[in-house]
């Protein structure tokens, strides 16, 4: 086997152990659930063939026992109990440790699988040891004789007609023979390609259906006869004379994606996620060359050169948004994580919660979804963790003893909205105020509204909890957590009622490769803002021309909007004309007015990222290059909102 | 075969020599991507003079740094033999594109690297971090600029530059 085939291996046996994850956790919520049963057997079912394959034999070994047990519940032996689901969720811990090599020197992995074959078979009432599959013993009455022929390439992929006939033997098979009859002569004979067929008797009872499952993932030519009264006295090797059936599969798929689809419906096709970057970069060039194009084209006023570069710019831009769809992952293939640590957290901290995912559909960007893990599940460990009381608590403050924690995730305009709530005892001001005034962020007089307090959490070095515990308050902060988000490009807030619970609130962007711009001049250079940011653009009046003293501000229909001058900002030379507009940009609930010189236009932007050696330009999130060729630089709303907000300079004052 | 070569390549260093003001510069030819007519800079407003704008090259937007203010060389108005030279840099381990400006680039030589002379400790208002070292040519004093420590330097002070 070579490496690349390992790294399939593993990156499908880490799918597979994920899935199998969420199978467990579904199967607690409706342990009645038949099909769910169906998909963890299979789930367990492919890991233990295709690690047997891979030389994982320990691995295998360990999950036939595991999946022996769930053939118990498959055929309704025993029932799903919580103990059961408890332990399962243990075993498939173990099986990460065998793909990960680790030793077992306490002997905790034979200690799981005997639990759980206790719990199956105390459950059942079936005294059947949980390491003895279920033996269907139907006696061979008429029966039906199966024909069957593995197809393509399946020894190469690794197909074991050895395991398959043990299987059938499981099922009753009897009688069996070899087909030799498309053996080739040696010199012909391709080892890769399975030549031989096999068939047999099958008692009259096995479902067609039991028979599919064995062959589930192997591409096999099968074909079920009933046997006639004088079928048992076939000749020993079959004859040439015997006609096979050419094989033709049913329903093709292809090879390489067989074992991992079957369980998914649809056709997939697994892609190097670097191929995807790849891809996106290649469409990024596309569009800035339409650009280009279509810039030239209206310069020639030839309106045949118009149509063309116009026909082609709608192209790409259907390209774009197509290339951008597939890379867009659910928040759901990241759920099954959190409930998992949901669970395993409110056995640790004794503290009963309904997790409440909604959402779970909305879709974000691979490389969003990647790095938005952690921090969710650093906001989750706080819900637990400080957020929710003890069932004691909660009772004495006249709420129900089991505790809520929900996960949101919505589309809002060009962004998604994450929101992980509690309905705990929500932040203790009081106390936050005592520490941001201890850790000298905030002077001891100094009056912040409730929200300016509640984002006093996210500042560095903040952690309320009183005692340092297992689950957070490790000193890996809510900073963190805000510097990813905002690494994202987007934004975090918290909200916060006393005794009813805190809520967090994120704002991502839906991709982070290609956006719409506004771009604008100021002093003869061009700037992008990020469109989705802009809430309006007016115009600045003649009287705000100059600023003002301390109170910039503009009042936008009785609400007052701060002023960045960007002329003045970006130190740009001469003076500004008679005729300034201002962009007003809002990140989060904080709005700012950003005054420039004029609109250009609304554009596509091909996010490019700015050198390490302008890593401490915070004014810029990113470059672009526009049409001419030239690169204008991505303003930072979320930056442009805080110099808005004097925020920084405030914080700076109070550090220093 | 191939250590034949390595054991020459050893001593033997190519360098592109390039004009920065009066002073000549080194530039190792295996740092240097390519040699570009100057090419419309946009100015990164609030960033460090030292890297001041970023460029487009083919599609890649580049950084654009200045080594004279690293040696105190005043600036020149560009002229026809002005020239940006795209380099493959590591800093601080990581590598990184970047394009310089060069008055005037020279020619590219073959250099012994065994004939590299440390900066003198006086008269010379070079700080030593940013040096390797010089190479006494018939033409003059060719500086070999320690490039990693130049561009590290940089990338530090555009940010205290905003900080301060």
């Amino acid at each position: 086997m070579d490496d690349d085939m390992m790294t399939v291996f593993r990156q499908e046996a880490t799918d597979l152990i994920e899935s199998l994850e969420r199978g467990l956790l579904d199967l607690a919520d409706q342990p009645e659930d038949r099909d769910l049963v169906n998909a963890v057997f299979r789930d367990l079912h492919t890991i233990k063939g295709s690690g047997a394959m891979f030389g994982f034999t320990d691995m295998a070994a360990f999950v036939h026992v595991f999946e022996s047990a769930f053939d118990l519940l498959r055929s309704g032996q025993a029932a799903v109990t919580p103990e059961i689901i408890r332990l399962s969720l243990s075993a498939r811990d173990e099986i990460i440790g065998f793909l990960g090599g680790q030793p077992d020197p306490e002997g905790r992995r034979e200690a799981i699988l005997a639990a759980l074959g206790a719990a199956v078979a105390g459950v059942g009432g079936a005294a059947s040891a949980p390491a003895a599959p279920a033996e269907v013993a139907l006696v061979p009455v008429g029966g039906q004789r199966l024909h069957f022929r593995l197809l393509g390439n399946a020894l190469a992929l690794g197909a074991r007609p050895d395991l398959l006939l043990n299987e059938l033997r499981e099922l009753g098979a009897t009688d069996i023979r070899a087909d030799l009859s498309q053996v080739p002569a040696l010199d012909a004979l391709d080892p890769e390609i399975c030549t031989i067929g096999w068939s047999m008797c099958l008692p009259a009872g096995t479902s067609r259906d039991a028979i599919d499952g064995i062959f589930l993932f192997n591409e096999a030519d099968i074909r079920l006869d009933p046997i006639e009264a004088e079928a048992p006295a076939a000749p020993v090797v079959v004859a040439e004379a015997r006609p096979v059936s050419v094989p033709v599969p049913t329903a093709k798929k292809p090879v390489e994606d067989a074992p991992v689809t079957a369980d998914r419906g649809g056709a997939t096709m697994r892609v190097a996620a670097e191929r995807l970057d790849h891809l996106m970069d290649r469409v990024g060039e596309l569009v800035i060359a339409d650009a280009r194009l279509l810039q030239l084209a209206q310069q020639s006023r030839d309106p045949a050169l118009m149509a063309a570069a116009e026909e082609i710019s709608r192209l790409a831009a259907g390209l774009r948004d197509t290339t951008m769809r597939i890379r867009m992952v659910p928040v759901r293939s990241m759920i099954g994580r959190f409930r998992r640590l949901i669970h395993g957290l409110s056995e640790t901290v004794a503290k009963p919660v309904n997790f409440v995912v909604r959402g779970e559909d909305t879709e974000l960007d691979k490389t969003v979804i990647e790095q938005l893990a952690d921090p969710i599940v650093h906001m989750l460990r706080n819900s637990m963790d400080h957020g929710l009381e003890t069932p004691a608590e909660r009772q004495a403050a006249g709420k129900p003893a089991e505790g809520q924690v929900t996960l949101e995730a919505e589309y809002s305009g060009a962004e998604v909205v994450i929101r992980i709530g509690d309905d705990g005892r929500g932040l203790n001001r009081d106390r936050i105020r005592a520490k941001a005034v201890a850790n000298g962020v905030i002077s001891a007089d100094a009056l912040l509204t409730d929200a300016a307090m509640n984002a006093l959490i996210l500042e560095p070095g903040f952690s309320t909890a009183e005692a340092i515990t297992e689950l957070s308050g490790r000193g890996v902060g809510m900073d963190v957590v805000k510097k990813t988000i905002e690494g994202l490009r987007g934004s975090i807030e918290v909200d916060s009622v006393e005794g009813r619970g805190t809520t967090f609130t994120l704002r991502l962007p839906l991709t982070l490769a290609i956006i719409e711009g506004l771009l604008v001049e100021v002093a003869g250079e061009r700037f992008s803002i990020p469109l989705a940011a802009v809430q309006e653009i007016v115009e600045l009046p003649p009287d705000k021309l100059e600023a003002d003293g301390g109170a910039d501000f503009l009042d936008v229909r009785d609400r007052l909007v701060p002023l960045v001058r960007l002329r003045r900002m970006f130190g740009s030379q001469g003076e500004p004309d008679a005729y300034q507009t201002v962009v007003i940009v809002r990140a989060g609930d904080t709005r700012a007015g950003a005054v420039v010189d004029r609109i250009i236009g609304t554009n596509q932007i091909v996010i490019k990222q700015m050198s390490r050696l302008h890593a401490g330009v915070r004014a810029f999130s990113g470059a672009t290059i526009l049409g001419d060729g030239t690169v204008a630089l991505i303003l930072d709303v979320p930056h442009l909102a805080g110099v808005g907000q004097g925020v920084d300079d405030r914080t700076r004052g109070a550090a220093a | 075969m191939n250590n034949v070569v390595e054991l020459k390549t050893a001593s033997l260093m190519t360098v592109v020599t390039m004009r920065l003001g009066r002073q000549m510069l080194a530039i190792p030819a295996s740092a240097l991507r390519e040699i570009l007519d100057p090419l419309p800079v946009t100015r990164v407003p609030t960033a460090d003079r030292s890297v001041w704008g970023v460029i487009n090259v083919r599609g890649a937007v580049v950084p654009l740094a200045e080594l004279r203010f690293a040696f105190g060389i005043p600036e020149e108005p560009a002229t026809e033999a002005s020239k940006m030279l795209v380099l493959d840099v590591d800093v601080a381990g990581e590598p990184i594109v970047v394009a310089v400006c060069a008055d005037a680039v020279l020619e590219v030589a073959e250099l012994d690297r065994h004939t590299i002379e440390p900066l003198p400790p006086k008269g010379s208002a070079w700080p030593h971090a940013f040096v390797h070292g010089v190479f006494r040519t018939p033409k003059g004093l060719l500086l070999f600029p320690n490039l990693g420590n130049i561009f590290a330097a940089q990338a530090s002070a555009a940010g205290t530059a905003l900080a301060s």
